[in-house]
């Protein structure tokens, strides 16, 4: 009988006819689309995106070019070279992180004894061409400028786990 | 000069006008089958398909197309170049021809000839040629590969394609469309010939290269099959034709088995609308089932649509056209 039972199931299709089906009402459910340049999904407060160099609320840059970043970095994306400011404080006067060389692997953050270095939550950062993602210490301030009040909230969020 | 603008040019210009009466409406369709595949499919998977192009991504297909023609054109090394640049025009040129025969209501048909069937038939089995040539121009391994598949598929499955036309023709005594049509205004021939009518449209889906039956192109081992060296304004015209072809299949199936222009209920309300309209809907049925397929069935093996044409298909329909040729003769029904 099972012979019986395979050759009706093969001659009626019914396998093709319940496949058909079941797509069919897949048809009319709800899409699970984001539209995204319109919406975007939600990121952890640990997303490693493009990197920022921060600022203390009265201005005053935090790197003291300790180098730490520098030495850690895996794939010798950041270069730095500091020398003592007027004022005698120790300041870098060259910052320069080459993104197409940095594996986003967030060492640099965690080596940071002041927060200077942060990786924020943006990651819609292409370019049109190559030499626009060797960021230097100026698109790196600017870019801590713009995401400063993200940055914070997440570095606050994440404080109890640190 | 009279004579000559009588005898000669007018004729002309009303026979071109004819024909682009019905190829820039094809081409219309063609352009707006993508975009149905594209929203249908999109549906089928929860996603939303294009949806950014203007209201609902409706110029979705022409920006598409202004892509296509904008690309570089690239002939491979070690190509033919004349064979390679005619392979997708006969692909696209095959596809527009077969329209001549179809009646699309009627008495509303371009050349309204006695062998409409044949000759669709003969059309379509020339629609092989495109690829094949295309294959072995490209001088590429995939594409060669993928023009042996088609050939031996295409080959496969009009035998069997003929044999249920033969069921169709043997219920109707002529091998005019229109006569074709005019035979189902009692009953439609989907529901006599019903296993036929699926055959039909199964075949179909193989004699269009067709998901399930998609492996001459089929890009998870080939590529793109026969295509693959192709870009710019020859992988369109493929591209176009190959859908020209798809509509044309469901336009013959609405002809052979869904009563072609016939309203599906002969009474009032519905004989008001004018048999075009009938005509168009039942090919975009007969479409909206060639993308509901694509959605749900994976690729066959290559064996396994060797088996199903040659030990499934052909016995079968040869069975059935027996089948229907005794009834026919037992009950008297054969026609005059």
């Amino acid at each position: 009988m099972a012979f019986l039972d395979r050759a009706a199931r093969s001659l009626f299709l019914t396998e093709l006819v319940g496949g058909l089906a079941l797509t069919f009402s897949y048809m009319f459910k709800p899409k699970v689309t984001l539209n995204y340049p319109y919406e975007k999904g939600p990121i952890s407060s640990r997303f490693r995106g493009e990197h920022v160099l921060r600022r203390y609320a009265n201005g005053e840059e935090r790197c003291i070019a300790c180098k730490l970043c520098e030495a850690v970095c895996p794939a010798l994306a950041i270069t730095i070279e500091a020398e003592p400011r007027d004022d005698g404080s120790r300041r870098t006067t060259r910052y320069d992180i080459d993104m197409t060389k940095c594996i986003y692997c967030g060492l640099c953050q965690e080596a940071c004894p002041v927060d200077a270095v942060v990786m924020g939550p943006n990651f819609e950062f292409s370019t049109e061409n190559r030499e626009e993602l060797f960021y230097n210490k100026q698109k790196l301030l600017a870019n801590g400028d713009r995401w400063e009040a993200e940055i914070a909230q997440n570095l606050a969020a994440e404080a109890p786990y640190r | 000069m009279a004579e000559f603008l009588n005898g000669f040019l007018l004729p002309l210009i009303i026979m071109v006008l004819k024909i682009l009466s019905i190829t820039v409406p094809l081409l219309v369709a063609v352009a707006f089958m993508t975009y149905a595949e594209r929203k249908i499919m999109g549906a089928m998977q929860l996603r939303q398909g294009p949806s950014i192009v203007g209201p609902f991504g409706l110029l979705q297909p022409f920006a598409d197309g202004l892509k296509l023609f904008a690309k570089e054109q690239i002939l491979p090394e070690g190509a033919n170049r004349v064979v390679f640049y005619v392979a997708p025009m006969i692909t696209f040129f095959l596809a527009l021809v077969a329209w001549a025969v179809i009646p699309f209501d009627y008495g509303l048909v371009l050349s309204n000839i006695n062998v409409g069937v044949l000759y669709l038939f003969a059309i379509s089995s020339l629609g092989v040629y495109g690829i094949v040539m295309a294959g072995w121009a490209s001088n590429s391994r995939y594409a060669f590969l993928g023009a042996l598949r088609s050939a031996a598929q295409m080959v496969s499955y009009e035998v069997s394609m003929g044999l249920i036309i033969i069921s169709v023709l043997l219920c109707v005594g002529s091998l005019n469309l229109t006569e074709i049509v005019k035979a189902q205004e009692t009953v439609w021939f989907a529901i006599p010939l019903f296993p036929m009518f699926i055959m039909f449209f199964i075949s179909a889906l193989a004699e269009t290269n067709r998901s399930p039956f998609d492996l001459p192109e089929g890009e998870s081992e080939l590529v793109a099959g026969f295509m693959v060296e192709y870009s710019s304004a020859p992988f369109a015209l493929f591209f176009l034709g190959e859908y020209a072809n798809m509509i044309l299949m469901s336009a013959m199936t609405s002809i052979l088995f869904l009563g072609g222009w016939l309203s599906p209920l002969p009474f009032a309300p519905f004989t008001w609308i004018p048999g075009v309209v009938w005509f168009a809907l039942k090919i975009a049925a007969c479409l909206f089932t060639f993308v509901w397929v694509r959605a749900t069935m994976p690729r066959y093996r290559y064996d396994q649509l060797m088996r199903l044409g040659w030990k499934v298909f052909l016995p079968f329909s040869l069975f059935w056209v027996v089948l229907t040729a005794g009834v026919l003769v037992t009950f008297g029904w054969l026609p005059k």
